[in-house]
């Protein structure tokens, strides 16, 4: 066994679990927000929610680029809408999704 | 502290929450004000507004078994339900009921794709599932099928057809791919139309008529029962989109290019929307094109055609769809150019070819790629960074070019007189076969005063269409009474039809309540 890899096994039993959570939870937040995000926020023409944000002066305007967005922004963005973003009922994004893509957005 | 639905005391209303949740779980009845809020229209003209309605909870069942004992608790304690599918009806209401203080059934966790075959070309669906989630699953099953999508792809084909929306491409007349329903009655029965009606059918999907009376036309814009799946027909994916423009350079040339035009549509020979386009539109901000508009009298028919040709440009032009293989599309465009030459002028460009289905690349250099069966946002691009919502206003007008000019200037002159100048203008769409649709689109906005503004000059609009024989075909909730009024042959025969079959259907009025203008018996208000 490497040096290295003697570490990593150390370290797992204390770090693994939190840091797979977290990840787990991105992952799904990855998946929710392909589904729901990216039709309106994605890169590329068409995206009426990325052009919206440039007009607006968003630098960079699609979300998964930026850096400056809180759960705040993003939950009341969801919940409330923004411009012609409407709101999204919990049966199409629900809290558990929601947070999902907070903590996509956030390790990005 | 809920909104209760009108002659529902609380404690009944309690009682049937409390039972909503023994049916569907604790976790899909929604009451809070935080989570009713959220069935708000995101595009109400009523926002700031008393009027703007609101629900008093929301309930979101998982099955047909779970919407069946929903109806049968709302008949008990006489809760109104609205129902809605996916809930994205942007414009025409989204997930807000038109009688405040409805529950809404919110039938988005129905979301089974139950069959697509594409052998034959159709899909069983329930009202969930979105024409995004139909699309996703015809390409990770690699099949041979192209999905007509209305503007936005958030919207179900259960809803969208429900309410006789309009797509691109061949298919594009939602109702008409309408292929067999499962409906939930007021009474909790369940019913299937056309074959479905046979135990074990095998032919649900593929015919559509069933036998006897043909009913399925009843639960559309309607409120007489719950549609908890639905078959539509698809369309074989065709091997190329072409698009090819016509161009004349004369005011009244319009009349034989629309003539033209029609042939070709009720031939299926041109099998997509398009629309008549005026480059006087696109001149609009030129100052020479606005000095001679500003003279008194305005511009001459002449003196605009003489502007035109004298910048190159025709009066009128259409760009024709061709959706087919790849040796008749070409012959296609090739008839048509022969039909639209007896016109003097006229001119002919070859526009976008696209192979179907289309590649990433291609898809990548197209804003809007609903016409090549893939469905997209890009709709809302239309309303600006600013916009806030918008409401359409859509009288369905002959397919002929005299019409045309009826149209435009009865209401160009209606919105010269009423100060209206933000509307955005579609004319003369071919969404439906037969007929021109011409989309005028007002901005919504979180302002009182220009809503109310906007609300006269919609109602206003829907009464001078009607007088000249235009009707709506589908509008907000907000304007439901108005267009049904409309409607109004041999003292509204049509209506007191509709509510004949209201009153047999669901005695207690528990169906979406003022849905195109059908209200129960209890909620009826004398007509005038």
């Amino acid at each position: 066994m490497t040096r290295m890899c003697l570490v990593m096994a150390l370290l797992a039993p204390i770090a693994g679990p939190a840091f797979a959570a977290d990840q787990s939870q991105a992952d799904r937040g990855h998946e929710v927000y392909q589904k729901w995000c990216t039709p309106c926020h994605g890169t590329g023409l068409g995206k009426p929610g990325t052009s919206s944000a440039a007009a607006h002066g968003a630098k960079p305007a699609v979300l998964e680029q930026r850096t400056d967005l809180t759960s705040k922004m993003i939950e009341t963005a969801v919940r409330n809408g923004y411009y012609f973003m409407p709101r999204f009922r919990k049966t199409e994004i629900s809290d558990a999704d929601l947070a999902a893509i907070i903590s996509y957005l956030a390790h990005k | 502290m809920p909104n209760l639905p009108p002659g529902v005391n609380r404690k009944d209303f309690q009682d049937a929450i409390a039972q909503f949740q023994m049916a569907v779980g604790k976790e899909w009845v929604f009451t809070s004000d935080e989570d009713v809020e959220l069935y708000r229209d995101s595009y109400s003209p009523f926002w700031h507004e008393p009027e703007d309605p609101v629900p008093s909870a929301a309930v979101a069942p998982d099955g047909v078994e779970q919407v069946q004992q929903i109806v049968r608790i709302a008949n008990k304690y006489k809760v109104p339900l609205w129902t809605v599918s996916t809930g994205k009806n942007l414009a025409y209401g989204g997930s807000a009921p038109r009688l405040s203080g409805s529950v809404v059934l919110d039938l988005k966790r129905m979301n089974r794709i139950l069959e697509v075959n594409d052998r034959n070309h159709y899909a069983l669906v329930e009202p969930g599932v979105s024409y995004f989630d139909l699309y996703r699953y015809t390409q990770e099953k690699g099949l041979n099928v192209f999905i007509d999508a209305p503007d936005p792809g958030w919207g179900s084909p259960v809803g969208n057809t429900l309410d006789r929306g309009g797509g691109h491409t061949p298919l594009r007349d939602h109702f008409a791919t309408l292929c067999g329903m499962e409906v939930v009655l007021a009474n909790g029965d369940v019913v299937r139309t056309g074959m479905g009606a046979l135990p074990n059918s095998r032919t649900w999907q593929q015919y559509k008529y069933g036998f006897g009376p043909y009913v399925d036309g009843i639960f559309t814009q309607s409120n007489f029962g719950i549609v908890t799946k639905m078959g539509v027909w698809l369309y074989p994916m065709p091997e190329m989109r072409f698009t090819g423009t016509v161009s004349v350079p004369k005011h009244d040339d319009l009349i034989p290019m629309v003539d033209t035009l029609s042939y070709l549509m009720n031939s299926n020979i041109v099998q997509g929307t398009t629309r008549v386009a005026s480059s006087l539109t696109a001149q609009a901000r030129d100052a020479e094109l606005i000095a001679l508009r500003s003279k008194p009298g305005g511009a001459a028919v002449p003196e605009l055609e003489d502007y035109l040709r004298r910048k190159s440009l025709p009066y009128w032009s259409i760009d024709l769809p061709f959706y087919g293989p790849t040796e008749v599309v070409p012959a296609q465009w090739a008839f048509a150019k022969r039909k639209f030459s007896a016109i003097p002028g006229v001119q002919f460009r070859d526009g976008a070819t696209n192979k179907l289905p289309p590649s990433a690349e291609d898809l990548a250099k197209v804003a809007n790629t609903v016409p090549l069966g893939v469905p997209s946002l890009a709709i809302f691009s239309a309303l600006g960074p600013n916009g806030q919502g918008h409401i359409d206003l859509s009288p369905i007008t002959p397919m002929t070019g005299q019409a045309v000019f009826e149209v435009m200037e009865v209401f160009d002159k209606v919105l010269q007189e009423m100060g209206i100048t933000n509307v955005g203008v579609v004319p003369a769409g071919t969404y439906y076969p037969r007929s021109f649709f011409f989309l005028f689109t007002f901005p919504i906005e979180h302002d009182v005063e220009k809503n109310r503004e906007t609300r006269a000059a919609f109602r206003r609009l829907v009464q001078v269409a009607a007088e000249h024989g235009w009707g709506e075909y589908r509008t907000h909730i907000a304007f439901m009474d108005d267009v049904a009024n409309t409607y109004s042959f041999n003292n509204h025969a049509l209506l007191r039809l509709h509510e004949t079959l209201k009153d047999a259907l669901d005695p207690n009025g528990i169906l979406s309540p003022g849905k195109s203008g059908i209200w129960p018996k209890h909620l009826r208000k004398a007509r005038t």
